[in-house]
C-alpha cells in the first residue's frame, strides 16, 4: 500500500517537473527574441561596416546608395528623424499631459469614463491608417495652409507626418501620465489646498513635481515610439535624405530608409540592402537606452509611492 | 495689522492682493488642460468623419446599361461585345468574364441583351464628382447615358467578394482578409500558449532571483522595441536562416507572435495576480500539488482576464504593418491564399499598397478598407471589454 502511494507520488513528481521545465522554456523565448533581434541586426550590420566606414556612417552628410561610388553618411537621415520626432513630441507632450491632468484632476467620474475610451480608440488605430490620413488629408491641408501664408510646402512635408505622429503618441503619454498623477497620494493635494493654494497651483507645484518621474518616463516612451514609428513616415514623409531646418521641406527618417532599402530588388548582400541593418542597429540601441531609462524611472516612482497598479 | 488699500478686504488680515490674479491663472490652466483633451476628441471625430466620407463611396460603383453581344467574335475579342463608343466606358475586368459567362450558360451564345455592366473607374470617378481622365467624346457619351438613366451608381459587394486587382473598379479586400486570418491564426497559436505559460511561470513558480528579474525587464523592454525591428528579425532568422517561404502567413504570423507575446504576458500576469492567495492555500490544504492548484483553480479563475488581454493583443497584431512589409507581405495577391506557406498579404499591408497607387479610385478603396479594419478592431476591443465586465470577479 505504502509502495504504490510513493510510486504514484513519484509519477506526479516527474510530471510536475516536466511541466515546470516547459514553463521555464516558454519564458526564455522572450529573452531569445531580444537576442534574436540583436544578433540578426548585429551580424548584418557588421557585414555592412566591413564594406563601408562606420565613422563616415555616423558623421558623413552624403547618402547616395545605388550609385557607382555609393556613400552612406547618415547625418541627413538622423536630422530628418530628429525633426519629425521633435514636431511629434511638441504636439504630443503638451496635449497628452494636458489631457491627463484634466482627466485625473478636474473631470468627474462620468466624464472620465466617457473620455478615456475615446483616447483608447486613438491608441488602437493602426499606424497605416494614420499614415493614409497624413498623406491624403493632412499633407494637402498643410500645402494649402502654407500657400495662404505665402510659403511653399511639399506634399511630403516633415510637418504633416510629425503632427499626425504626435497625435498617435498622445494616448501613450496621456494614459501613463494619468495613471501616475492619480497615484500621487491625495494627502499631498489636501495639504496644499489647506495651505491656501488654488487647485491649479496645487497641480502645478505639488502634484506634477511628485509625478515628474512618471511623466518623464511617459515622454521617453513617446520619444522611443516616435523614433521607431514606420508607417506614418513611409507613407507621408519623403524618401530623399535632406539636411534642412524647414519643417515644410521633405525629409526622410531612419525607418523610411530601412523599409526603402529592403523592399527594393537589390541583392541581399549589397551595401544598399545591408545599410538597413546599420540603421536598424542605431535604432535598436537608441530605443533600448530610452526604454531602460523610462522603465527605471517608473520603477523608482512605484517604490517611492508604493503603488502596484502601474 | 496689515493695512490694505483695497476697501473690500479691509477687515480681512489674510487677504492676498494677488488672489484675483491667481484665480485667473488657475482658470487659464484648467482651460488649457480642457482644450488639450477637446483637441484629442475633436481630432478623433474629424478623422473618423474624414475616413467615412472618403470610404463610403467605395460601396457604390458606377454601372452602365448597354447592349452586350455574345457571338464568336466577341468571345475571341471581348472588346467587340459592346458598341465602339462604349468600349472605353466599360470595365475591362467585366469584359474579361464574357467567355466564362457563356461557358456557364451556353444559351447566351448568339444573343444580344441589354444589361447593367460595371463601368470603368474613370466613369465612376466622374460620376462621383472627382477628376477623371475621360476624353471629350467619352464625356458626351456619359452625358447621353445619364440622360436616359442608363448610367447609375448602385450598391455593390465587389469590395467584399473580390481580391486585389490592378483594375481599380474590380479590387476588393477579400484576399487580404483571408491572409489576415491565416496570419493571425499562426500568431495566436504561438503567442497564446507561450505567453500564458511564461506568465504562469513568473507569477506562480519563479522565485525572485536574477533570472526572473532579467526576464521581467526583458519583457517590458520588448514591448517598447520598434515594430520594424521585429521585421528585421523575421527577415534574418525565419527567412534567411530557417528558409521559410517569404511573404507567407507562417513567417508573418511568427513575427507578429513575438510582438504580441509581451502584451499577453503582462495581461496574463495581472490576471493571475488578481486571484487571491486564499484560493491557492485552500488547494494546498487539501493536498493538491502546485501544478494542480494552478491548473484547476488559479488558471480557470484568471482565464477571463487572460482572454481579454489576448484579444487586445490580437487586435494590435491585426493592425500591424511595418514588420510585415519587411518580410515581403506586400505582394500582389489577387486570389485568396489557401495555405500557411503561400504568398499572402494582410489587410493593413493591402491598405498600404492601395494608398500608393496612382488611380484616384484606390483612395476610396483604401478608406473603405480602413472602415472595415477599424470596425473589426473596435468590435474585438468591444468583445474584450464585454468579457472583462461579464466575468469580472470582485474578491
Amino acid at each position: 500500500m505504502k509502495h504504490s502511494f510513493t510510486s504514484k507520488n513519484r509519477n506526479t513528481q516527474l510530471k510536475e517537473d516536466a511541466i515546470k521545465t516547459l514553463l521555464i522554456v516558454a519564458s526564455t523565448i522572450s529573452i531569445l527574441t531580444t537576442f534574436g533581434i540583436l544578433f540578426s541586426i548585429l551580424f548584418e550590420a557588421i557585414e555592412f561596416f566591413k564594406m563601408k566606414s562606420f565613422w563616415y556612417f555616423i558623421s558623413g552628410s552624403e547618402w547616395s546608395p545605388g550609385t557607382e561610388n555609393s556613400k552612406f553618411g547618415a547625418v541627413p537621415i538622423f536630422a530628418g528623424t530628429f525633426m519629425i520626432t521633435a514636431i511629434a513630441l511638441s504636439v504630443a507632450i503638451p496635449v497628452g499631459l494636458g489631457s491627463a491632468i484634466y482627466m485625473s484632476e478636474y473631470a468627474s467620474l462620468q466624464t472620465r469614463d466617457l473620455l478615456k475610451p475615446m483616447l483608447e480608440i486613438l491608441a488602437g488605430i493602426p499606424t497605416v491608417v494614420y499614415g493614409f490620413f497624413a498623406a491624403i488629408t493632412v499633407a494637402p491641408l498643410i500645402v494649402k495652409g502654407a500657400a495662404f501664408f505665402g510659403l511653399e510646402a511639399t506634399f511630403n512635408s516633415a510637418l504633416a507626418s510629425g503632427v499626425v505622429m504626435g497625435i498617435m503618441i498622445i494616448p501613450v503619454i496621456s494614459s501613463l501620465s494619468d495613471d501616475v498623477i492619480r497615484a500621487v497620494p491625495d494627502s499631498q493635494r489636501k495639504a496644499a489646498l489647506a495651505l491656501g493654494l488654488t487647485q491649479a497651483e496645487t497641480i502645478r507645484d505639488i502634484v506634477i513635481p511628485s509625478a515628474m518621474p512618471g511623466i518623464i518616463s511617459a515622454s521617453l516612451l513617446g520619444l522611443s515610439k516616435a523614433l521607431g514609428e514606420t508607417m506614418i513616415v513611409v507613407m507621408a514623409a519623403g524618401l530623399r535624405p535632406n539636411l534642412s531646418w524647414n519643417p515644410l521641406d521633405d525629409m526622410t527618417t531612419v525607418t523610411v530608409r530601412i523599409v526603402d532599402s529592403l523592399v527594393g530588388d537589390q541583392a541581399f548582400n549589397s551595401p544598399e540592402t545591408l545599410s538597413a541593418f546599420g540603421l536598424g542597429l542605431i535604432l535598436f540601441f537608441v530605443t533600448l537606452v530610452l526604454n531602460i531609462i523610462s522603465l527605471n524611472l517608473i520603477r523608482k516612482f512605484k517604490e517611492k509611492y508604493k503603488v502596484n497598479t502601474l | 495689522m496689515i493695512l490694505n488699500k483695497n476697501k473690500r478686504s479691509n477687515n480681512n488680515p489674510f487677504y492676498d492682493e494677488t488672489l484675483k490674479k491667481r484665480h485667473k491663472k488657475a482658470a487659464r490652466f484648467k482651460a488649457f488642460t480642457l482644450t488639450s483633451l477637446v483637441f484629442s476628441v475633436l481630432f478623433l471625430v474629424f478623422f473618423l468623419s474624414d475616413i467615412v466620407g472618403k470610404g463610403m463611396p467605395a460601396f457604390k460603383q458606377a454601372y452602365l446599361n448597354i447592349e452586350i453581344t455574345y457571338n464568336e467574335k466577341s468571345l475571341n475579342n471581348t472588346r467587340l461585345a459592346v458598341e465602339k463608343k462604349y468600349r472605353r466606358l466599360i470595365s475591362r475586368a467585366w469584359l474579361r468574364n464574357i467567355p466564362r459567362q457563356v461557358r456557364e450558360n451556353p444559351s447566351l451564345m448568339n444573343t444580344t441583351s441589354r444589361q447593367w455592366v460595371l463601368a470603368d473607374d474613370q466613369v465612376d470617378q466622374y460620376l462621383k464628382g472627382h477628376y477623371s481622365k475621360l476624353k471629350k467624346k467619352d464625356l458626351e457619351t456619359v452625358k447621353e447615358l445619364t440622360k436616359y438613366n442608363f448610367l447609375r451608381l448602385s450598391f455593390t459587394t465587389i469590395f467584399f467578394s473580390n481580391g486585389d486587382s490592378k483594375i481599380p473598379e474590380y479590387a476588393g479586400i477579400k484576399s487580404a482578409f483571408i491572409g489576415s486570418i491565416l496570419t493571425l491564426l499562426i500568431t495566436m497559436a504561438f503567442a497564446f500558449p507561450i505567453g500564458v505559460m511564461t506568465a504562469i511561470y513568473l507569477e506562480e513558480f519563479a522565485s525572485d532571483n536574477k533570472f526572473t528579474r532579467i526576464i521581467e525587464i526583458n519583457i517590458n523592454n520588448l514591448a517598447a522595441i520598434p515594430s520594424i525591428l521585429f521585421g528585421l528579425l523575421g527577415l534574418a532568422i525565419f527567412i534567411s536562416l530557417f528558409g521559410m517561404p517569404r511573404s507567407s502567413p507562417l513567417v508573418g504570423g511568427l513575427t507578429l507572435a513575438l510582438m504580441t507575446l509581451p502584451i499577453i504576458i503582462v495581461s496574463s500576469r495581472a490576471a493571475l495576480r488578481s486571484v487571491p492567495d486564499s484560493i491557492r492555500q485552500a488547494g494546498f490544504a487539501l493536498g493538491l500539488t502546485k501544478i494542480q492548484v494552478t491548473k484547476d483553480h488559479v488558471l480557470p479563475l484568471a482565464f477571463p482576464g487572460i482572454l481579454t488581454g489576448s484579444i487586445i493583443g490580437l487586435a494590435q497584431a491585426m493592425g500591424e504593418t511595418a514588420p510585415l512589409i519587411i518580410i515581403g507581405m506586400i505582394a500582389f495577391i489577387p486570389d485568396s491564399p489557401s495555405s500557411f506557406v503561400e504568398a499572402a498579404t494582410v489587410m493593413p499591408a493591402q491598405l498600404f499598397t492601395w494608398a500608393g497607387m496612382p488611380e484616384r479610385m484606390y483612395i476610396e478603396k483604401t478608406a473603405a478598407g480602413i472602415m472595415v479594419l477599424l470596425t473589426l478592431l473596435i468590435s474585438l476591443n468591444g468583445i474584450a471589454i464585454y468579457l472583462r465586465k461579464k466575468y469580472e470577479v470582485k474578491w
